[in-house]
């Protein structure tokens, strides 16, 4: 079947296309060039509209156990967004945390076709996949947390070299079925264990003696060296403390120039300035990042309301329990490996400290320069849930309704952030490398992101609206691998979209030390860790595209 | 005749995943690392190979016709048991959410204790690994371990190494509440686990003053249900003493009106501990019939745990209003769908609504069911995954004989293709 998509507004990044108009041929799920004879079978007239490939989020937690205990944790969060059954979709729940089948469903409906779990911990790996396995439309793929596993600090304790540690990295990567490494409060994790409460960049795990620049140093070269395009993946130290701007610039200066991704900025962009001592460092972090060209970053905005916190990090989730609302809370050590925790939050705009936090974010947006290495996330559901992406877009988009709302926030908050000064709107173009064409290029995907021919026909077309929030929760088509799955922002059909990794080589014989450690101190046997394709792909829904590495010859 | 090893286990709830299994033709004999739960529900002997209707064997297919049939214009139908594997559930929820029906797993009113503490205040819990390798201190609570999970003690706590206890032997184990049936807890040195007996019910108020010792407020009163004060008072010594201590119970152990509360203090009191300058963690027991399994699969997919109806075409999720036997004794389920694949003897309640079995081959009943399924046993007869107690970690379950029998999830999503 030929689909021709006629006269959109093309706002193609990856091609260097800004707003001009073209058609677009879909055949057997890709892109293809003008087809010399080939009768077109279905035409849509696109003329006026705005058209984009499928929107792609690079940091969004949506499969995994901490998830599912954040679901598990809020059921009157659930019934406030019950989700019917249809002839062609299930049922389920929304808002915060929600069900797997309805994260698919709200993800389409608002033109996105890819999101990508950032912290799956290699014991949870199954796990992750299997709900990512129920999540239909979306493709998905999975960063595999590391840093504060026992086996890598013993192989820094006992001065492994590189190489070693590259071998462990690839191992690991494989056995999960990752497409990156992601590292969380590097090694405070671990020192949580140990009865540490805190770990600044140079602070030593009190049994290992490591410090988390070491973690970061020897795992952002590791994932360089075997070649994986995604760069490190890093929750910094001292997420949420007031100061932590410092703790920040101090990674970045410490890193080296390797490639780094700094993840949920906004949480690690805290001074400590005035009445309250808590004050915007973003300004300062823009600047570093600006100068920076081996650091990407995404921002983690949070927007006001009830969500739910998820993350692997214990140490600073249980420093943060206080905060919970509703006053309940979950942290767990995890299997040697990580750990987890899960605090609900309802952030206040009549609350100094989240009224800032959401100045700090936005500064973040419009003080960085290079569209290509900021990326537009709420660290979902952390800061908020997905669904308030248009919300944001309209924030970044439109100056004088983000000044709307920046006038009614909690008015000490107002007068902490230079916000009403920044004149900066994002353009189209500018929204488009953020959500797909700097997200594939950032995670290596080889043919997403793009509308030239040879990518998959993941694409999305929206109504120009001069209300950003209402042209983006709303499509007027998306095509998943050309299938259209969304008409006017619901979803009309389903497919399962494929599982995104890489294959990096390793010296087969790094699995002597990994079966004598298995075999000593875990819980499961060396063989029965790792992750066959089948399971993936035995179901008949789910399948795998591997990605090349860098250095590949394309 | 093959020999397997590393066969991992769905049965114990605590992953045991070192055992060897002698597979001659559809016999199983586990000849290495077996155990009173492993050994036999391996070794369960295949029977019924053929569905039946109506106590009449059929084909596979005229059983799933019959199936959907009797399902399909029922108002409330009941799937029961939820025993099975990860894509098991998977289709037992597609078929739920279709047909409208009330899901409810066969332990969800023991894992209720669990669920109510956790949705009202939540908790710090831990895995294996870490209580392999950390713990220095085991409160057991209301609990006998060893008869839930043979095996524990020797995976877990007196393993010959572990990263940062120079001697696991010298590890403590306090009985609270129930005495345990056996040895495992005595440590390889020989030192036998303290015992601290009361009745069952008597357990909230036990745990009650452990709680305001540890958080070091003045007991007036010098027994409790039984037990000396001071003793409470020493294990509250050791759980602030310890390095990294553990405090583990079976939520279904908890017999008693409300035991959730008793779940709920002993979480708060572990959140105390941790305000107190010291680690300190709960380990719930569980995972035995795929219970975490149908809890994790059934949490992904509606936002709740296995106790949740479809009858208004969205989940709706009641611990108390979704219960198997409430429903079929108000009579307002009018059609049973019992599911599970791992248990023989685990057979549904006893009802005069419509009822269709998918169980384990082997499976037997005092009133024969108006469909029977008999299905593989997944980690035997089929490949799949099944959650262990602590919920991290899943373990990928193998396929050990051709048995020729098809697993929970065909069966299921044959029905709801049918319906």
């Amino acid at each position: 079947m030929l689909i021709k998509l006629t006269s959109g507004t093309v706002y193609d990044p990856a091609s260097g296309i800004d707003g001009q108009q073209q058609d677009i041929y879909i055949r057997d799920g890709r892109i293809i060039d003008k087809p010399a004879d080939a009768v077109v079978d279905k035409e849509y007239d696109l003329k006026g509209k705005v058209v984009m490939s499928g929107a792609i989020d690079m940091h969004t937690h949506i499969g995994g156990g901490k998830g599912n205990i954040a679901r598990t944790l809020l059921p009157e969060d659930h019934r406030q967004d019950p989700v019917h059954r249809s002839d062609i979709t299930r049922s389920g729940c929304g808002h915060a945390m929600p069900s797997t089948f309805v994260t698919g469903y709200r993800y389409a409906e608002m033109g996105y076709t890819a999101g990508f779990e950032p912290a799956v911990l290699p014991n949870n790996a199954r796990q992750a996949h299997m709900e990512m396995g129920d999540i239909p439309i979306l493709d998905k793929g999975g960063y595999v947390m590391l840093g504060s596993d026992d086996y890598l600090l013993r192989l820094l304790t006992a001065k492994k070299d590189q190489k070693a540690i590259n071998d462990y990295v690839a191992w690991t990567m494989a056995g999960a079925k990752a497409i990156g490494v992601k590292v969380v409060n590097p090694g405070g994790i671990n020192a949580f264990k140990f009865n540490q409460r805190k770990l600044d960049l140079d602070e030593q795990n009190s049994h290992y003696g490591v410090t988390p620049r070491e973690i970061l140093k020897v795992l952002a070269t590791a994932v360089k060296e075997i070649g994986v395009a995604h760069p490190l993946h890093v929750h910094g130290c001292n997420l949420g403390v007031p100061g932590n701007v410092q703790t920040t610039l101090d990674t970045i200066q410490g890193i080296g120039g390797l490639p780094m991704h700094l993840t949920h900025i906004q949480f690690h962009s805290y001074g400590t300035e005035g009445d309250f001592k808590f004050s915007s460092g973003a300004a300062q972090i823009a600047e570093a990042i600006n100068r920076n060209k081996n650091i990407t970053i995404d921002v983690g905005q949070i927007l006001f309301g009830q969500t739910v916190t998820a993350s692997g990090d214990n140490m600073r989730q249980h420093a943060n329990h206080k905060h919970a609302s509703p006053n309940k809370w979950v942290t767990m050590d995890i299997e040697c490996d990580a750990g987890c925790g899960v605090v609900p939050f309802k952030y206040k705009d009549q609350n100094f400290v989240n009224a800032l936090q959401w100045a700090i974010g936005l500064e973040t947006f419009l003080l960085v320069n290079d569209p290509w290495r900021i990326f537009l996330t709420t660290d979902h559901p952390n800061g908020a849930p997905f669904t308030s992406y248009p919300h944001l877009i309209r924030l970044l988009m439109d100056r004088s309704f983000r000044n709307e709302v920046l006038s009614t926030i909690h008015p000490e908050a107002q007068k902490m952030t230079t916000l009403a000064s920044i004149e900066r709107e994002y353009t189209l173009q500018e929204i488009a490398i953020m959500t797909r064409a700097g997200a594939a290029r950032l995670i290596g995907l080889k043919d997403r992101g793009g509308l030239s021919a040879g990518n998959w026909a993941d694409i999305t077309v929206y109504t120009d609206n001069t209300d950003r929030q209402k042209m983006f929760e709303k499509p007027d088509y998306v095509f998943k691998d050309g299938q259209l799955v969304v008409v006017d922002g619901k979803v009309v059909s389903t497919k399962w979209g494929t599982t995104h990794v890489v294959t990096p080589d390793f010296d087969p014989s790094v699995e002597k030390g990994l079966k004598d450690y298995f075999d000593r101190y875990m819980t499961m046997k060396l063989g029965n860790f790792k992750i066959s394709d089948d399971e993936i792909t035995e179901d008949g829904r789910g399948s795998i595209s591997v990605h090349p590495l860098t250095g590949d010859v394309a | 005749m093959t020999e397997i090893t590393e066969v991992p286990s769905p049965f114990c709830g605590i992953g045991t995943d070192d055992l060897t299994i002698k597979v001659d033709g559809v016999l199983l004999k586990v000849i290495e690392n077996g155990c009173a739960v492993n050994t036999p529900a391996f070794e369960q002997p295949i029977t019924d190979t053929r569905a039946r209707v109506a106590g009449q064997e059929v084909s596979l297919e005229v059983a799933v016709a019959k199936a959907a049939e009797l399902l399909k214009d029922t108002k409330l139908p009941l799937i029961g048991g939820c025993a099975t594997d990860v894509n098991g559930m998977r289709g037992l929820l597609a078929l739920a959410d279709k047909a409208g029906a009330v899901v409810d797993n066969i332990n969800f009113t023991g894992a209720r204790n669990n669920f109510l503490a956790l949705q009202d205040s939540g908790w710090m819990n831990t895995t294996l690994a870490e209580v392999k390798n950390r713990c220095d201190f085991l409160l057991v609570v209301g609990t006998d371990v060893e008869a839930f999970a043979p095996r524990f003690f020797e995976r877990y706590l007196w393993n010959k190494e572990s990263m940062f206890l120079e001697d696991t032997a010298a590890r403590e184990v306090i009985y609270l509440g129930r005495v345990p049936s056996g040895t495992a807890s005595t440590s390889p040195n020989g030192n036998p686990a303290q015992v601290f007996p009361c009745a069952i019910d008597d357990l909230p108020e036990v745990v009650a003053v452990l709680r305001a010792l540890v958080k070091k407020q003045p007991i007036r009163a010098t027994t409790v249900a039984g037990i000396n004060v001071t003793d409470l008072q020493a294990i509250a010594d050791k759980l602030l003493a310890a390095t990294y201590g553990v405090v583990t119970w079976a939520a279904g152990a908890l017999a008693y009106r409300q035991a959730e509360l008793t779940v709920q203090t002993l979480s708060e009191m572990i959140k105390d501990i941790n305000n107190r300058d010291t680690r300190c963690s709960g380990l719930p027991l569980a995972g035995k019939e795929g219970d975490q399994t149908a809890n994790q699969v059934c949490g992904w997919t509606t936002g709740y745990p296995a106790r949740t109806r479809f009858s208004k075409g969205y989940p709706e999720y009641d611990p108390f209003l979704n219960e198997t036997k409430l429903l079929l004794d108000s009579g307002e389920a009018d059609a049973l769908v019992w599911v599970q694949a791992f248990n023989v003897k685990a057979v549904p309640p006893e009802t005069s609504i419509p009822t269709i079995v998918v169980g384990r081959s082997g499976m037997t009943f005092a009133k024969e069911p108006d469909v029977f399924i008999p299905v593989g046993t997944p980690g035997i007869d089929h490949a799949g995954h099944a959650y262990r107690m602590d919920n991290v970690v899943a373990i990928r379950l193998k396929k050990l004989r051709d048995s020729g029998l098809p697993s929970t999830a065909e069966v299921l999503n044959a029905i709801e293709h049918a319906l």
